[in-house]
């Protein structure tokens, strides 16, 4: 088992201090629109469309910091600054692999919520 | 505003991503702020120009019209431009801190945002919005509105420059007897009263009522800005206040009260001109020989029995436009040689 997509004391100063309910309204927020961003991400690509695909790739890199999904920040950050590019070579990490730490991030986050 | 300043500000948060932009609001209603929101740059601008704000937090990576293109229209804004924004992005690199700093950005804070730096910055921000605001009001109870720009565009920027103006003095003579004769109210109401017509005169002409003084006041024509024919405008403002001056006469004939006589100076000619005071309390000035005698030519009136008194460089340049009297050189205070004094024809209404 590897350690948790969360970094627990940056959602805990989140809660801390924001409030614990607004945090648990925000994660459902983020829960509600990281699906439509993902998506995005991959008809950006599929259409070349750099500055789209920079711009989501930005959003969720400042999303998921903002949760301390950090892991989940650092490959959409890679994404950002490789652009469509370096995806397409191969040297960026895949949008499948960025699905799968997503679906990891979601579901620390939605316990996180219900805790 | 008053009401406001206590609970915090009025702010917008401009942000396309919705995660961000309830987490910011959050934050700033937290601190006591009332919070409104934009998803992205021209919906801002839509809102800055129909509500006022008093700062603006702003994104920059936005759809249809980004961070960058909101603060070039907002530098070319009059209305806007003054209006303070915090840009709070997540992007990378000193060359975006810098490009928004040279937009007229006030301040740069990453994200995700620090709580307490945005508290710090938003109170920076919000003190140099009420000062700016005070400011504006200040300059604008003295001086025509497009004088109050120029103060403004110049950044109120201290210290003088030699100027060629016109000085006008005005002052109601006897005041003293005519005050206890009746209420202090009824002074107060009085002087009011002849004040709005006298600076409603003086701004019509484009002159700037820089001093008050009990029931006396100071105003130049030719600057903070340079006024074609400043000398005309400065006669012209003092034969309108003689005889808006009759008008309220009549009235105060009607309610059987004593009449109301002015005395006015005028004279043009070099002089030192600017902002004095500190960054926190200042007033527009002006200062020198021409100003004293301006002032010596008032005080002649009484002696003339004259209403308005001018000096000969007004008067060379007024050519024939006015009926003038020639009093011939006069000794006057303060002046080693007699100086040549003209009275102005004004008329049978005082």
């Amino acid at each position: 088992m590897s350690a948790s997509p969360i970094d627990q004391a940056t959602y805990d100063t989140l809660a801390e201090t924001t409030g614990a309910d607004f945090v648990r309204e925000l994660v459902a927020t983020f829960l509600q629109e990281a699906p439509a961003m993902l998506a995005e991400l991959r008809s950006a690509l599929a259409a070349g469309d750099a500055e789209q695909f920079r711009r989501i790739a930005h959003s969720l890199k400042s999303n998921s910091n903002t949760f301390g999904a950090l892991t989940l920040g650092g490959m959409a950050r890679e994404l950002e600054h490789g652009g469509i590019a370096k995806v397409a070579a191969g040297g960026s990490p895949s949008l499948d692999e960025l699905d799968q730490e997503y679906a990891r991030a979601a579901a620390a986050l939605e316990a996180l919520r219900h805790a | 505003m008053r009401e406001r300043q206590a609970a915090g500000g009025r702010l917008l948060v401009v942000d396309d991503n919705k995660v961000n932009r309830l987490l910011l609001m959050r934050s700033l209603e937290l601190h006591g702020h009332t919070v409104a929101a934009a998803e992205n740059g021209r919906v801002a601008l839509d809102l800055l120009r129909r509500e006022p704000f008093d700062v603006v937090l702003l994104d920059m990576e936005m759809p249809e019209m980004d961070g960058f293109q909101v603060l070039e229209q907002l530098v070319g804004d009059r209305q806007l431009r003054d209006l303070p924004v915090i840009v709070t992005s997540s992007l990378e690199g000193i060359a975006n801190v810098v490009r928004c700093i040279e937009l007229g950005a006030e301040d740069y804070l990453t994200k995700p945002v620090n709580p307490v730096l945005l508290k710090a910055r938003i109170g920076a921000s919000l003190e140099k919005k009420r000062l700016r605001d005070q400011q504006k009001e200040l300059v604008s109870r003295f001086a025509t509105p497009e004088v109050a720009q120029d103060l403004e565009d110049s950044g109120f920027s201290l210290g003088g420059k030699l100027v060629q103006a016109t000085v006008m003095f005005s002052d109601i003579r006897d005041f003293t007897t005519l005050a206890e004769s009746q209420t202090p109210e009824e002074t107060i109401e009085l002087l009011n009263t002849h004040y709005a017509l006298m600076f409603d005169a003086i701004t019509n002409r484009g002159g700037v009522v820089t001093t008050m003084m009990g029931d006396g006041l100071m105003s130049v024509f030719g600057a903070p800005l340079p006024l074609p024919a400043h000398e005309e405008g400065a006669v012209r403002a003092a034969l309108e206040m003689v005889e808006l001056i009759g008008l309220l006469n009549r009235e105060r004939e009607a309610a059987r009260k004593p009449p109301l006589r002015i005395g006015i100076g005028i004279a043009t000619g070099d002089m030192v001109a600017g902002y004095t005071g500190t960054k926190a309390r200042a007033t527009y000035t002006c200062i020198g020989d021409t100003v004293n005698l301006a002032s010596r030519l008032e005080s002649h009136t009484k002696v003339a029995r004259r209403t308005l008194l001018i000096d000969g460089a007004t008067r060379s340049a007024l050519g024939e436009a006015f009926p003038l009297e020639a009093l011939g050189p006069v000794p006057l205070r303060g002046k080693a040689l007699p100086v040549d004094v003209f009275s102005v024809d004004v008329g049978s209404t005082l």
